[in-house]
């Protein structure tokens, strides 16, 4: 029993992670990762929203007719979002401005309504709220290393601390733009999913069709 | 005039919710196998955010903004913190009615766009083009053109995307990209090309 929490809490990092392999949440993830702080940020405010959410709706799970669930997922999500919401413009002003309208898509992040569809309407509260942190952890995890690589290329810094000195300030280091740019994002997550991949070849998507060798055909 | 134009551009190219601001990603991830059933999510999208996002507009001017509610005596009340929740009541709302619609009137439309219609609810292209429909203070007019042009693009962006895919299923892929991973460097790519539209706007 403590072997199977365990493996709900940390499967999700992973082998199960919900980014790379579940395709879940892209949308909100990409675009706060060209710093680390506003990365982090983001990371804490989804696992408390996914656990919170994840939680809630274990517990209401069987006074909940089915055919209104979707819409009582949502109106919870979107409770705890505006909460969370909230919360950020009183005591993270700046960084909240930064994140823009990106706290508010927590609500169509597919990864909360997901994972309360798909695992906490079928379990008891505690593995509910341990699969929403896990779930959350494995989303953080990609978003901070890819607001790391964009932050660290992109201007020499980390947490806005300089590291490398800047060519326009006497040092060595000249930043790459492109990393501060979208399309970095895009690369940065394919890179990964190919990193992990070539790991875990279990994950490996089957090519819907194989090439022939010419060697084959025998021409 | 000109500058609703100007807008319309940098909603379809340089400002794509697609591509540069990463907005219904999961849709346009799971949906572009193939060309025509891309079209159709394109078209649904086009429609619902062209609809959604001007509706949007009066309900936060007229209801939530600060100080909107001063024509009923409430001069005072600020209600701009649950545009999150009406946002996603309206845009449901407004996605059911324009099927029953659609159903009705216009059937050949409606098949087209099949079953993409209810999906887009949760699509976060939608909410996020009312939101930022509200951070950027858009008038009502520039609301109709924003929502048109954001929709196209992100249309735009799914078809060609479409295309792309259903060329790559012969090509000769490394094992840990097949599929998902070069999927993102394609739409990086796309990304870039999108970028190069900067010197219009």
């Amino acid at each position: 029993m403590q072997d199977s929490k365990w493996q709900t809490l940390t499967r999700p990092l992973i082998d199960d992670n919900p980014l790379t392999l579940q395709i879940l949440g892209i949308c909100s993830a990409l675009a706060v990762t060209t710093a680390l702080d506003t990365a982090l940020l983001m990371s804490f405010v989804v696992v408390c929203v996914l656990a919170l959410g994840s939680g809630s709706v274990s517990l209401i799970r069987n006074q909940l007719p089915h055919s209104v669930r979707i819409i009582a997922q949502i109106t919870i999500i979107a409770s705890l979002v505006i909460i969370a919401d909230q919360v950020l413009q009183a005591y993270a002003f700046e960084l909240s401005k930064r994140l823009s309208v990106f706290v508010g898509l927590i609500i169509t992040n597919c990864i909360v309504l997901g994972r309360a569809e798909s695992f906490a309407m079928h379990n008891r509260f505690i593995p509910s709220v341990l699969d929403g942190i896990g779930n959350g952890l494995g989303y953080s995890l990609i978003l901070i290393i890819v607001g790391a690589i964009r932050e660290f290329f992109g201007k020499g810094s980390l947490l806005n601390v300089q590291i490398l000195v800047p060519t326009s300030q006497g040092g060595g280091f000249e930043p790459l733009h492109l990393m501060l740019l979208p399309p970095s994002a895009f690369f940065i997550i394919g890179g990964i999913i190919w990193l992990i991949r070539s790991r875990r070849p279990r994950q490996v998507e089957k090519p819907e069709f194989t090439l022939r060798r010419s060697t084959e055909t025998g021409e | 005039m000109n500058a609703l134009l100007e807008l319309l551009l940098l909603s379809v190219f340089l400002d794509n919710l697609a591509l540069s601001f990463f907005l219904g990603m999961c849709t346009f991830l799971a949906v572009s196998k193939r060309v025509d059933t891309a079209f159709g999510v394109g078209l649904a999208m086009m429609f619902v955010q062209t609809v959604t996002v001007p509706v949007n507009n009066l309900i936060f001017t007229y209801l939530l903004a600060p100080g909107a509610l001063a024509w009923a005596g409430f001069g005072d009340l600020d209600l701009s913190f649950l545009k999150l929740i009406a946002f996603i009541g309206v845009i449901a709302a407004m996605v059911q009615v324009l099927e029953m619609t659609l159903e009705f009137h216009v059937p050949r439309l409606h098949r087209a766009m099949g079953i993409f219609l209810p999906l887009i609810t949760v699509n976060c292209a939608i909410l996020g083009g009312s939101l930022f429909m509200v951070e950027r203070s858009y008038s009502f007019g520039e609301s109709v053109v924003f929502g048109f042009g954001s929709g196209l693009g992100w249309a735009l962006a799914i078809v060609m995307f479409a295309a792309i895919r259903e060329r790559l299923k012969y090509a000769d892929i490394p094992d840990g990209l097949q599929g998902l991973g070069m999927n993102f460097i394609v739409a990086g790519i796309m990304s870039l090309g999108f970028l190069a539209f900067a010197g219009m706007a």
